[in-house]
C-alpha cells in the first residue's frame, strides 16, 4: 500500500524543463531514505499550468510544488514525504497563506476551470489502462455495446449538442448520422491529431495524459457507425504522443478492449496509428485522408463529403482528439448534462491554450459562453510587468483579433465569427501594447504562404501577393490605396480558394484592419510604428542631456554605429545602425530612445 | 476482457489504490505525527500499518497522512482521526492498536476510547 502518491507531469512542456530528470532523483532519493514502497512516484499528463513547470503534486495532501529543482528533491522528500512538512518556499505560492495549504484545485486557476476533456489529464498514469479503467474508462464503450442501439448513440451525440472542436464547429452526432446512413460495408473512423495551429496544444496534452479516451471514443463511434476501423493521423513532431498512443493501443488491445469481440460482444474495431509529415494543410480533412492513403497530403473539392466518401472512397467520419474527448463523458453524464453548460448554440466547454503576453501560460478548459477577460485576468492571471491588454487572437493563422472592447464577449463559435475571428483548435495568443498589429498579421501570414500546398491559385499565389502587400506596410513603402488592395485581395481569396486553409488564410489580416486601421494608417502615412516593433520604421537616438559619455554602447555596439568622446554625448550613425537594441539594453542612463 | 462485468470489477479494485489522490473534503482523514520525537519513538510502524490496514479494507474515502510535532512528545506516536467534524487523539500508539482504531472507530464509527489521550491522562 502506498500512502502517498508524488505525480509529476510527464507533458512536453515539463519534459523540457527537466521533469523526467526530477523524477529519476526522487526514485533514487526515495529508495536511499527506504520509502519506495511507502511512496508511489506517477508520471502523468499535462497539468495545464506549462509555465511553471516541471510541476509535481502530493497526494494525499494535494500540495502543488511548481518548479522544483534537482538538488531541492532529498529536502521534499525528508522533510515532506516522511515528516509530512511540506516544504512551503517551493510551494506554488498562490496555495500558502500563512500555515493552511491550499491544494491544487482550490487555486485561482483550476477553481474556474470546467475540466471534461481534460478531466484525466495530470490525473492518472497515462501509460497504464487501469488506472483509466478506475476513473470510469471504457465503461461508456461497454455500455455503448450492451444498453443502446448505433442509433440511439448517435442520437444521445446529437441531443448533447457537441460541435467539432477542430475549428469549424460542425455538429458531431450530424456527421455521424450522416455515414450512419450510408449503405452498410467498409467504413472508417478517422483522428485527426495534426494539430498545426501555431500555439495550439491540447490535443498533444490528452494523446499524452489520456490516450485511453481517444481510444474508447473511436470504438464508441465505430459501434454507431458501423465501422470497425479506425485510424489515428498524428504528427510525427508528438513524439511523447506518439509513443504514449502505442503503449494504450497495445493495452486495450490485450485487455480485449479493442480487436474482436469486444467485451463478448459480436462488435470489432481497431485502431492504428498514421504519422504525419507535419504539413498544416494535412489537417484539412481532405487532405487528411488522401495523406492517409499513401498520396500527396492535397485537399480536393468537395462534395462528396467524407461520410459519404472518404478515406480509400468509403464513408468516414474524422474528429479531432478534444471532440473524441468529450464522447466517453457524455454517454456516461447524459446529454443533458452535457448541453447544460455553454451557451445556446455552443454546448459544453472548450480548451483554450494560453500563450503570449499572460502569466499562466498553459492550457485551461472553461464552459463555452465564459468572457475572454475571464479567461485572460481571472485563470490566465493578467498581462505580466502590468503592461496593457491590445489583443487576443483566436484560431492561429485561420483566426483573428479580437480587441479589448470586445473582452466582456462570451466565448463561443457564433460571437466569435460574429467579431471577425472564430474559434479554431483554441489557441488564444494574448498581445500586449508591445505588440505591432500589422507584425502579428504578417506572422500568421507568413506561416501560412509557406504552408499552402500549392494546389489552387488563389492560396498558392494570392497569399503570397497580400504577404508582400503587408510587408510594404511594415516597411513604411505602402500607400493608403495599398490597404484598399489588400483587402479586396483578402476577399477574393477567401471567396475562390478551394479549401479551409485558403479561406481563412487572410483573417488575420482582416480582423487587423478592421479593429487596428489606425495602426496600419500610423505605419503608411506617419511611416512610424507605434508599437516600436517594425524595424525599418525605428531609429534609435541618443538624448545627449543625458549622456554621461560612458562608452558602455558604443563598447557594446556589434555595428560599430556608435560614436563619441569619453565623457561626452555620444550619437547613434543611422545609416549603420542595425536596431539591433543591444545599445538600450547596456544604457544605465536611459539616454538611448528608439522613435 | 470477457464483459462488462469483468470491467466494473477491476475498476473497484483500482479504484481502491486511487482515492488517495481525490479532492475531497468528506473524506476521514487520519493522521500520524512523523516529526522527530514521533519517528523515535516509533511512529513509522504505526503509518505503515494504518495505511495497510486502509488497503486490505479497500477504504476509498480514507487517506493517512503525516503531520509534525504538535508538542505533546512525550505521548508519541500520536494518531489523529478526523471524522464527522470532530477530532479524536490517539496516543502511544502501536501497530495493534493502529489496526484497531481502523477498524473500530473508522470503519464502525466507535471510538476506541482506552487508547485516547483523555483515557491515558486519567
Amino acid at each position: 500500500m502506498y500512502r502517498s502518491h508524488v505525480l509529476i507531469c510527464g507533458g512536453t512542456g515539463c519534459t523540457s524543463s527537466g521533469s523526467v530528470k526530477i523524477q529519476e532523483v526522487l526514485e533514487k532519493e526515495l529508495k536511499k531514505q527506504g520509502l519506495e514502497d511507502e511512496v508511489k512516484v506517477i508520471q502523468t499528463g499535462c497539468f495545464g499550468l506549462c509555465a511553471l513547470g516541471p510541476i509535481m503534486i502530493v497526494y494525499p495532501e494535494g500540495c502543488f510544488y511548481a518548479g522544483p529543482t534537482v538538488d531541492d528533491i532529498p529536502e521534499i522528500v525528508s522533510e515532506h514525504l516522511l515528516k509530512g512538512r511540506p516544504v512551503k518556499r517551493l510551494l506554488y505560492q498562490e496555495t500558502v497563506a500563512g500555515e493552511t495549504i491550499k491544494s491544487l484545485n482550490h487555486t485561482d486557476f483550476y477553481r474556474k476551470q470546467t475540466r471534461v476533456a481534460l478531466q484525466n489529464c495530470g490525473v492518472i498514469d497515462p501509460e497504464k489502462i487501469e488506472e483509466y479503467i478506475a476513473y470510469d474508462g471504457y465503461e461508456a464503450l461497454g455500455r455503448c455495446l450492451t444498453e443502446y442501439t448505433p442509433q440511439q448513440v448517435i442520437d444521445i451525440i446529437l441531443r448533447s449538442g457537441l460541435r467539432g472542436r477542430g475549428g469549424a464547429g460542425f455538429p458531431t452526432g450530424k456527421k455521424w448520422s450522416f455515414a450512419a446512413a450510408q449503405p452498410a460495408g467498409v467504413k472508417y473512423v478517422c483522428c485527426n491529431a495534426d494539430e498545426g495551429d501555431p500555439g495550439a496544444f491540447m490535443d498533444r496534452s490528452i494523446l499524452e495524459g489520456d490516450p485511453h479516451a481517444l481510444l474508447e471514443a473511436m470504438a464508441i463511434a465505430g459501434y454507431a457507425i458501423g465501422s470497425e476501423q479506425g485510424y489515428v493521423y498524428v504528427r510525427a513532431e508528438y513524439p511523447i504522443a506518439v509513443k504514449r498512443l502505442e503503449i494504450a493501443i497495445k493495452q486495450a488491445r490485450e485487455m480485449g478492449l479493442l480487436g474482436k469481440n469486444i467485451l463478448g460482444t459480436d462488435f470489432n474495431f481497431d485502431v492504428e496509428i498514421r504519422l504525419g509529415a507535419g504539413a498544416f494543410v494535412c489537417g484539412e480533412e481532405t487532405a487528411l485522408m488522401t495523406s492517409i492513403e499513401g498520396k500527396r497530403g492535397e485537399p480536393r473539392v468537395r462534395p462528396p463529403f467524407p461520410a459519404v466518401k472518404g478515406l480509400f472512397g468509403k464513408p468516414t467520419i474524422l474528429n479531432n482528439v478534444e471532440t473524441y474527448a468529450n464522447i466517453p463523458q457524455i454517454i456516461l453524464k447524459g446529454p443533458e448534462w452535457f448541453a447544460s453548460m455553454g451557451t445556446e448554440k455552443s454546448k459544453g466547454t472548450k480548451v483554450f491554450a494560453l500563450g503570449g503576453k499572460i502569466n499562466n501560460t498553459g492550457l485551461v478548459e472553461v464552459p463555452m459562453g465564459t468572457t475572454l477577460r475571464t479567461v485572460v485576468e481571472e485563470i490566465g492571471g493578467g498581462i505580466p510587468n502590468g503592461k496593457k491588454f491590445k489583443a487576443a487572437q483566436t484560431g492561429g493563422p485561420s483566426g483573428g483579433c479580437i480587441p479589448a472592447e470586445h473582452l466582456d464577449i462570451p466565448i463561443d463559435y457564433d460571437n466569435l465569427i460574429a467579431i471577425g475571428s472564430m474559434m479554431g483548435s483554441g489557441g488564444l495568443i494574448v498581445m500586449d501594447e508591445d505588440n505591432c498589429m500589422v507584425d502579428i498579421a504578417k506572422f500568421f501570414l507568413e506561416f501560412t504562404v509557406d504552408e499552402s500546398c500549392g494546389k489552387c491559385t488563389p492560396c498558392r499565389i494570392g497569399t503570397k501577393r497580400l504577404y508582400e502587400m503587408v510587408d510594404k506596410v511594415t516597411k513604411g513603402q505602402a500607400t493608403l490605396e495599398d490597404l484598399d488592395k489588400m483587402e479586396e485581395l483578402c476577399y477574393y481569396i477567401k471567396n475562390n480558394a478551394l479549401c479551409g486553409l485558403g479561406q481563412t488564410a487572410p483573417n488575420p489580416v482582416l480582423s487587423t484592419l478592421r479593429y487596428f486601421r489606425d495602426e496600419y494608417e500610423a505605419h503608411v502615412v506617419e511611416k512610424r510604428c507605434p508599437a516600436g516593433v517594425c524595424k525599418s520604421l525605428l531609429s534609435y537616438h541618443i538624448e545627449a542631456d543625458k549622456c554621461k559619455g560612458c562608452t558602455a554602447c558604443a563598447r557594446k555596439c556589434p555595428a560599430g554605429a556608435i560614436f563619441g568622446q569619453i565623457k561626452q554625448a555620444h550619437v547613434i550613425d543611422n545609416s549603420k545602425c542595425i536596431k539591433c537594441g543591444a545599445c538600450i539594453e547596456t544604457c544605465k542612463f536611459g539616454a538611448i530612445v528608439k522613435k | 476482457m470477457k464483459s462488462l462485468e469483468e470491467l466494473r470489477a477491476l475498476k473497484a479494485q483500482m479504484q481502491g489504490k486511487m482515492g488517495i489522490r481525490d479532492d475531497d473534503d468528506a473524506k476521514v482523514k487520519v493522521v500520524v505525527g512523523m516529526a522527530t520525537c514521533g519517528i523515535a519513538s516509533g511512529a513509522r510502524p504505526v503509518l505503515t500499518a494504518l495505511a495497510d490496514e486502509v488497503n486490505k479494507r479497500n477504504l476509498v474515502d480514507v487517506s493517512v497522512e503525516q503531520t509534525g510535532c504538535i508538542g505533546l512528545c512525550q505521548y508519541e506516536p500520536i494518531v489523529e482521526v478526523f471524522k464527522d467534524g470532530e477530532k479524536v487523539t490517539y496516543v502511544k500508539m502501536t501497530t495493534e492498536k493502529a489496526v484497531r482504531v481502523i477498524n473500530d472507530h473508522v470503519v464502525n464509527g466507535n471510538v476506541v476510547m482506552e487508547y485516547t489521550i483523555g483515557a491515558y491522562q486519567k
